[in-house]
């Protein structure tokens, strides 16, 4: 794909620990990606709107909040609404490993725990973004 | 003058002799890196000398521990004396089942309260609001009213324990409450022991739990220093945090310039509010945070100690020494733990308490090993609360104050931090005070840059983290991680419901009408909070009502 990659960081939630999400949406920016990082306190509906009038390729939200199986599906959900489903959803933070099945199940594609090498992330949406 | 000149001469030069010698030998068997760090990404030297300390003056740098300018410990005895208040954050889901916890940390031997709230109480929402979707009870206690705080301290004796509270842009409400719960078990004001964070700075810096724009927060703030001076005094008004800063990615050097930066403009917000500097200096704490380098994080909290105090006495002119002594309490460093093989985190958390230690903290609370998956379980909690209690009776580290002083590198790196938080004071100054260094974006940049260059070491094995970019196994998915039961959002909402139809509505209303006029002038609102609190206005109305005066702080966005 010769296209370059449009990334949304989002924070959803009240969370205030943007520390991951701003060095994720750095190491995104510097792999050549064009990256849009929304602040803090998103509602999904936001992060949707967002994602659609900035045409992203995906969504990544960081959560560290305890939050992530309300608020992450919420966001699936309101893009499927919108037939915006193509674009892709991936997730980050204190994320317990009993709760990601069920997230991936709900249309997270991938959930990036604490410790991942920036380098994994830019390679899963480097290999999973949709043409569009 | 600890050395004398000629002698200083003679070593210089031994020094340097000694250190061309090694040069050549490195050709042939080089170190094990080019370039030798601290855990912050400072260069340090092979060793050290008189020579690095040649201009330190004993009597004007360091004094005795409990004298000016304090680099040395706020009191002569320390430890001796007593040990730091071991003091555990915690607190989630309903302040039933966070009233349960208090009560086995005490039993535990634990000799503080620290109060974790949930995030819509920490950002002046309601269990019941939209916003408070999936978050009610997770990362702390859920606070809607004085009900709900009346349950969280039932059969804790307010007069025998001190708490700390997290939280900051409602502060106000929740000491109002506080305040108004030790009254119904007969324990006035000025008995009650303990801090508030009440930080919005740091808020809008690196932890994101501001609600209202920079002006009113100053004033919320200086009114709570000006009615505890005079209502609850031996109340500690505001905890000037670092440990966030740090969090965020700061350097430790970062840590203590950014955050005594905020401390100049919360005294400075004080005496333009007519606060005479004496009255309320005393009750300002400070709160930082203990990573790796344990060396580094000492003399961390010396330089703090020793600027601060150069900073109140010569900036500010204050006379009650008092004033001039930094206290702190210490964190161990979230950030320095693994999701991989935590019990290797129990290490880490030793280490960081040595430090905090050996900087001379008054109070710490320990990490607890599995905190990078989740809130820590009781196993886990007793775990780090023990860690501290070993260091306390059986390190030995205790006995004598302030023992690394005196080391030539300890010494050295004391005034290297020093002048480099000074340096970034002075640039804040130039900016126009912290504040406006915030809204143009400049500390959080500065942070930032921080964390990547970082991020990118890890990364690249330029730092070694053990078991996440070295020595790592195959792990299973850990076990018998704490979960917050997810019906206390509903059982919150339950709770709001009960009292909004039970309680005086027509007093409530009064109360805020009250405390709404009170907002849009000028006079202390801490009084109608107080009123308020009591007739069981919740949190969310409360701060509802502030939020429609003062509006909402709007974040600068940057990368």
């Amino acid at each position: 794909m010769n296209k370059t990659i449009r990334v949304l960081v989002a924070k959803p939630g009240l969370d205030g620990h943007d520390r991951g999400a701003k060095v994720i949406a750095r190491a995104l920016r510097d792999a050549g990606m064009e990256v849009i990082y929304t602040g803090l306190r998103q509602t999904p509906e936001q992060i949707v709107s967002a994602a659609i009038q900035e045409d992203v390729d995906c969504i990544a939200m960081s959560i560290l909040s305890g939050a992530h199986n309300t608020l992450l599906p919420k966001v699936v959900e309101l893009l499927k609404a919108q037939n915006a489903d193509d674009i892709l959803v991936i997730g980050g933070g204190v994320i317990p490993t009993d709760d990601i099945p069920g997230l991936k199940e709900k249309g997270i594609k991938e959930i990036f725990t604490p410790g991942t090498p920036t380098q994994v992330t830019i390679d899963f949406i480097k290999a999973n973004v949709m043409e569009r | 003058m600890m050395f004398n000149k000629d002698q200083i001469s003679v070593l210089k030069d031994a020094v340097d002799r000694e250190n061309s010698k090694t040069q050549e030998k490195l050709q042939k068997r080089p170190e094990r890196k080019n370039v030798f760090t601290t855990g912050s990404g400072a260069p340090v030297n092979r060793y050290y000398t008189p020579v690095d300390i040649a201009d330190m003056d004993y009597m004007n740098d360091l004094g005795l521990p409990g004298q000016y300018p304090y680099t040395r410990g706020v009191q002569p005895t320390m430890y001796r004396g007593r040990f730091w208040t071991m003091r555990m954050y915690a607190g989630f889901a309903t302040a039933e089942e966070s009233n349960k916890r208090y009560k086995f940390l005490v039993e535990q031997g634990s000799s503080g309260l620290s109060v974790a709230f949930d995030l819509p109480t920490q950002i002046g929402y309601d269990s019941d609001h939209p916003l408070s979707e999936g978050e009610v009870g997770k990362v702390g206690v859920a606070i809607d009213s004085l009900a709900d705080m009346e349950i969280l301290f039932d059969g804790i004796p307010l007069d025998k324990v001190s708490t700390s509270m997290t939280i900051n842009a409602p502060a106000s409400v929740l000491l109002a409450m506080y305040i108004a719960v030790a009254e119904k078990q007969g324990v006035s004001a000025d008995k009650l022991r303990g801090t508030i964070q009440n930080d919005i700075l740091k808020e809008y810096i690196a932890r994101g739990t501001y609600i209202f724009p920079t002006e009113p927060s100053m004033r919320l703030i200086t009114d709570i220093f000006e009615y505890c001076s005079q209502n609850v005094p031996l109340w500690n008004t505001i905890s000037i945090s670092g440990y966030h800063i740090r969090e965020a990615g700061s350097t430790a050097a970062q840590e203590i310039g950014f955050t005594l930066a905020d401390g100049i403009a919360y005294v400075e917000a004080a005496i333009k509010a007519g606060l005479d500097v004496d009255a309320f200096a005393p009750r300002l704490s400070f709160f930082f945070n203990a990573h790796n380098d344990l060396l580094e994080e000492v003399s961390k909290y010396r330089a703090a100690r020793r600027l601060w105090a150069r900073i109140m006495k010569e900036r500010f002119g204050a006379k009650d020494p008092k004033s001039m002594q930094l206290k702190f309490h210490t964190q161990t460093g979230g950030s320095t733990l693994t999701a991989q093989q935590p019990d290797n985190n129990i290490v880490r958390v030793a280490i960081q308490t040595l430090a905090a230690v050996l900087g001379g903290t008054q109070s710490l609370h320990t990490n607890s090993k599995d905190e990078a998956l989740a809130l820590p379980t009781e196993d886990s909690v007793r775990i780090a609360l023990r860690t501290q209690q070993i260091v306390a009776h059986e390190s030995g580290v205790t006995e004598v104050v302030d023992p690394l002083a005196g080391s030539y590198y300890i010494e050295a790196k004391t005034k290297e931090i020093e002048d480099e938080a000074y340096a970034y004071i002075n640039k804040i100054d130039e900016i126009g005070g912290a504040p406006k260094a915030i809204d143009m974006g400049y500390i959080q940049q500065e942070i930032m840059d921080a964390a990547y260059d970082y991020q990118k070491k890890v990364e690249n094995n330029d730092v070694i983290v053990v078991g996440l970019n070295k020595y790592q196994v195959e792990e299973e998915a850990p076990k018998g991680l704490l979960r917050v039961d997810p019906a206390v959002g509903e059982m919150q909402k339950d709770k709001l419901k009960t009292l909004r139809q039970e309680r005086d509505n027509a007093k409530v209303e009064a109360q805020l009408k009250a405390l709404k006029s009170a907002c849009e002038g000028t006079e202390n609102v801490m009084p109608l909070i107080l009123d308020a609190v009591k007739a069981y206005a919740t949190l969310g109305e409360v701060c509802g009502v502030m939020r429609e005066v003062f509006g909402e702080y709007q974040q600068s966005v940057s990368l």
